[in-house]
């Protein structure tokens, strides 16, 4: 296939670009996104994505809620969420069509694979009349093209089946958008001729599809344009993209590794939308993590709790309604002063709720959500790549103050990705934990004066042997003690040691205006991204406001009441029912404002400019 | 972090080395007083060291177990020790593990854990005190209480079927599984002699006598006066046979797949005719754990061993063969798959 020599028409520049890629579940939505994804970082510019897929393993072709999407926002300078709006819409099938439409801008390009809108499939997804062949489609910059067709004809010459022939129709396409906007080939070339290294006819026909629609788009005279993106001005150094979760495990085993732990041990009940974290860590084993699929959520904590009691790092992740079956035995690490991190892929609530989509509606449970008084530290994260420092943040505390934490992350997070600086990891902080060894004057409840941190005593160790259990024990000796005073004293010592780790972490920062103001948009989690950019927008407006966005939960930063006060009004979006708002109320006394959002959606950028504009303009 | 297992310990240990230092509080006349006794003689006669040797419960009468052993001592919540204790072998899999549950504990509330620790084969030490009843909650009927146990929950009579804790073990896989009685000293030590020698789940059920809430319930077949007559002491190779004077066997009854008593020396019947024990073979041990005084005797000793490779050796069996397989250190794993490097 010779490529045109014709000057291509000028491309139009563009700062911000989001785009979509839908179709069936079997249309390879993911991979052509990805693929779209490394050309678009390849290219230098920022970058974020998210995929949306169906809740059902194998939904029937064609159907509505079969349809597999593939989000990507990229641009000339800072991209923080997987977008708003879409400037483009690919759409492989009706279905995919008539779930995503409503995201597609006015104006904007929609892709649609002509060869699939046939009866069977308007009907399944439930179209009386082809959209393609009415006015419904008329506010777009339609490109209907028989992509199926025009396929086939690419891949003719291999020998391939029918099946595997249509299946190629998704490169065709990805070749048609990386010229749209400009892309290289050359990555994705290399990464099909690897992934089909066993079948180099197919390969070679997935690169001649793709080749086929870029051609396509060189060639033919499309109703829509062809974009430029400028590269964004980064900092220098290695990038890789990251999803949540795989940075989240690299910051657990750079944690264990600064904690200079040689053992980490991982127990998971299966659950939507954390098992990822099980499934990478299993595939860690030469890093010393030994992983565990326990019979439940129940004994995932307790293996966690068992193991950090033998001297191992003890782990366990879970969402919502896994966490829940887990709090006694949370319990019992708070008493027992043992090190583990629980992780909770938020998903919406209650009970089974939307555990495909996500919600961070779990902070009451992680700050409040156990019997007796029961501290532990809480954390969040607030980007994919944020997810490994925070990762590495719950292994220190929880090893330097024996304590189990709770690391608050969500679906959102877990699956979405952008680039990433790869830090050095021999420059990494360290940490190292300290065995107790010495039998001269040891107590099983010896505490470090600082921390107030118990000893980490393990067994094996001679001369050291203690009991200890969930019973309130004597703070001197570690006896079992129902005795009042001792009670109190040790509920106060439990409560100190986690208060007193406000002392060793940040002060709260303002993460984009100034620390005092008309206004402050207080946030925590996955909202960071679209609180920053609207912040950023309302700025540019000239709006007095701040944005701060909190990591520790629990303790908060001690200059947190401060900072607050220092602002006429604090609002606070959630993607929950107002659950950090009273949280700050309660704790600071602020007449802290909710703005909430549960619709198992992140929040838009546009709605957060037009919910806080209107209030600075009340 | 890996403990090497440690030689037995050089210096002879005596039972009283592995008292602890607290009060024992079960009440006066309990049977948990005389399994205490049994283990402490279990772990000298075995030379167990104390920094290697740790005692896990969940909650209840027995549970309360660890604080007077001066080995490490784990006591955990209702029903989770199985966990606790699976997840401190991954963390340390040559600690000597002993687990101490009940007939609620590790059959009520804690029934799942129970289940997995013995199918995973979890290399430990697991005591189930069954005593058909809730002690520390004050007397309510158990999982393995009989149909018509009066207690405060059930005035009429509690109406479920029991559970056998033995064929709960055996049908969950168990490759070790025992019975004892807490009042017979020799043959309990014996039995978690065995169990501590086997490698894998040791499940030991100890018939154990609750002297406040359901005091005598097993007296049918502990009781001195009857005892020899209604307890069959099974070994591995030798016949079935019980009573006083050893002439009373167990024998499958012809074309059928169930046992009969059957009296030596009446009707014909010899020694030859007797089973012999075979604890390698699970149908038999399923079948002797199933007989009930006062038709049958009841059978005790090691009803099954059948060792296997214990969860902790297929684990670190897979952690040792992917040690060198994949990025080798942080960096190499954070550099896997698609990189670009922008200059500076």
């Amino acid at each position: 296939m010779s490529a045109p020599t014709q000057t291509p028409t000028a491309r139009v520049p563009r700062d911000f670009v989001v785009i979509r890629f839908a179709g069936d579940s079997g249309d390879g939505m993911q991979i052509t996104g990805s693929e779209f994804m490394a050309e678009t970082a390849l290219a230098g510019n920022d970058l974020s994505t998210f995929p949306d897929y169906p809740a059902e393993i194998r939904a029937p072709a064609g159907t509505t809620f079969g349809v597999s999407a593939f989000q990507i926002h990229f641009g000339a300078g800072e991209v923080m969420t997987a977008g708003d709006d879409l400037d483009a819409l690919i759409a492989m099938n009706p279905a995919a069509l008539k779930v995503n439409l409503k995201d597609l801008k006015p104006g904007g390009v929609l892709v649609c694979d002509l060869g699939a809108f046939t009866a069977r499939n308007l009907t399944k997804a439930g179209y009386v009349e082809n959209p393609l062949e009415n006015n419904a489609l008329s506010e777009y910059r339609v490109l209907k093209l028989d992509v199926t067709k025009l396929n086939a004809e690419a891949v003719k010459g291999f020998d391939l089946g029918t099946k595997e022939a249509v299946r190629s129709r998704n490169m065709w396409t990805l070749g048609l958008m990386l010229w749209m906007y400009g892309r290289d080939r050359h990555a994705t070339v290399e990464w099909l001729l690897k992934k089909f290294a066993k079948k180099p006819e197919i390969a070679k026909a997935n690169v001649a599809a793709m080749n086929a629609g870029h051609a396509f788009g060189e060639t033919a005279e499309l109703a829509a344009p062809s974009y430029s993106v400028a590269p964004a001005s980064v900092a220098p150094g290695t990038y890789r993209t990251v999803t949540g979760t795989e940075s989240l495990v690299w910051g657990l085993v750079a944690g264990a590794q600064a904690a200079a732990l040689p053992r980490v041990v991982m127990a998971s009940y299966p659950i939507t939308p954390s098992s990822p974290v099980l499934h990478t860590l299993a595939g860690l084993k030469q890093f010393g993590i030994v992983t565990f699929q326990a019979e439940d959520e129940i004994a995932a904590m307790c293996a966690a709790i068992g193991a950090a009691y033998g001297g191992a790092l003890g782990i366990t992740s879970s969402s919502g309604p896994g966490i829940a079956l887990k709090t006694e035995a949370i319990g019992l690490a708070v008493m027992t002063e043992l090190p583990v991190v629980i992780i909770n892929n938020q998903r919406g609530g209650p009970s089974t709720g939307l555990p495909t989509k996500t919600e961070q509606s779990d902070l009451y449970q992680a700050v409040y959500g156990r019997n007796g008084d029961t501290p532990l530290p809480v954390l969040s994260t607030a980007t994919p790549s944020d997810c490994f420092e925070v990762g590495m943040e719950a292994v220190r505390i929880a090893t330097k103050y024996m304590t189990p934490v709770l690391l608050l992350t969500d679906g959102y997070l877990a699956n979405a990705s952008e680039p990433w600086l790869i830090p050095d990891a021999t420059r990494l902080p360290k940490f190292p934990v300290t065995f107790r060894t010495e039998p001269e004057g040891f107590q099983p409840y010896l505490r470090d004066p600082k921390t107030l941190g118990r000893v980490w005593a393990v067994p094996g160790t001679p001369g050291l042997e203690h009991r200890i259990g969930g019973i309130e024990k004597d703070y001197d000796t570690g006896h079992i003690s129902y005795d009042d005073a001792n009670h109190q004293k040790m509920t106060d010592t439990r409560a100190a040691k986690i208060d007193g780790i406000a002392n060793d972490i940040p002060l709260q920062a303002v993460a984009l205006g100034d620390d005092h103001g008309k206004m402050a948009v207080v946030g925590w989690g996955s909202t960071y991204g679209p609180i920053h950019q609207a912040v950023r927008a309302l700025r540019a407006e000239g709006h007095n406001v701040s944005q701060i966005h909190i990591r520790y939960l629990k303790p908060f930063p001690r200059n947190l009441g401060d900072l607050l006060r220092r602002f006429d009004r604090v609002l606070v979006p959630e993607m929950n029912n107002g659950q950090l708002v009273s949280v700050l109320r309660a704790e600071y006394l602020v007449p802290a404002e909710k703005l909430s959002k549960v619709t198992g959606k992140p929040f838009k950028i546009a709605e957060l400019v037009t919910a806080i504009r209107s209030r600075l303009e009340k | 972090m890996t403990v090497i297992t440690p030689p037995p310990a050089e210096k002879k240990v005596t039972a009283a080395d592995f008292e602890s230092d607290q009060e024992v509080r079960w009440c006066p006349g309990c049977g948990d007083y005389a399994i205490l006794k049994a283990v402490q003689r279990t772990l000298a006669e075995v030379g167990a060291r104390k920094e290697n040797t740790v005692f896990v419960s969940g909650i209840g009468c027995s549970s309360r177990f660890p604080y007077y052993i001066s080995t490490y001592g784990f006591h955990t919540i209702h029903g989770r020790a199985p966990a606790v204790a699976t997840g401190l072998k991954l963390a340390q899999p040559d600690l000597d593990v002993w687990l101490v549950t009940g007939d609620g504990d590790g059959l009520s509330i804690g029934g799942n854990h129970l289940l997995h620790v013995l199918r995973r084969n979890v290399n430990m030490q697991l005591m189930l005190f069954n005593n058909e009843i809730y002690g520390l909650t004050k007397g309510q009927y158990s999982p393995t209480s009989r149909v018509g146990t009066r207690s405060p929950s059930t005035p009429l009579g509690s109406v479920d079927m029991p559970l056998s804790p033995t064929l709960f073990a055996l049908g969950a896989g168990a490759r070790f599984v025992a019975r004892s009685v807490d009042t017979q000293q020799p043959h309990l030590v014996t039995v978690l002699k065995r169990a501590h020698a086997h490698h894998g789940t040791s499940f030991v059920e100890i018939f154990q006598n609750c002297v406040v809430y359901n005091d005598g319930v097993f007296d049918e077949f502990t009781d001195r006066s009857v005892a020899p007559d209604r307890q069959l002491l099974v070994e591995h190779g030798k016949p079935l046979v019980f009573g006083k004077a050893k002439n009373q066997g167990l024998r499958l009854k012809p074309n059928e797949l169930e046992l009969e008593v059957v009296t030596i020396g009446e009707n014909g019947v010899s020694v030859a005719d007797i089973l012999v024990h075979d604890e390698r073979n699970r149908a038999l041990a399923s079948l002797l754990g199933s007989l009930h005084p006062p038709d049958f005797p009841q059978v005790l000793g090691v009803l099954y061993c059948n060792p296997a490779p214990s969860f902790e050796d297929a684990v670190f069996g897979q952690m040792k063969a992917a040690a060198n397989v994949g990025p080798k250190d942080l960096d190499s794993l954070m550099r896997t798959g698609r990189t670009w490097t922008v200059g500076g």
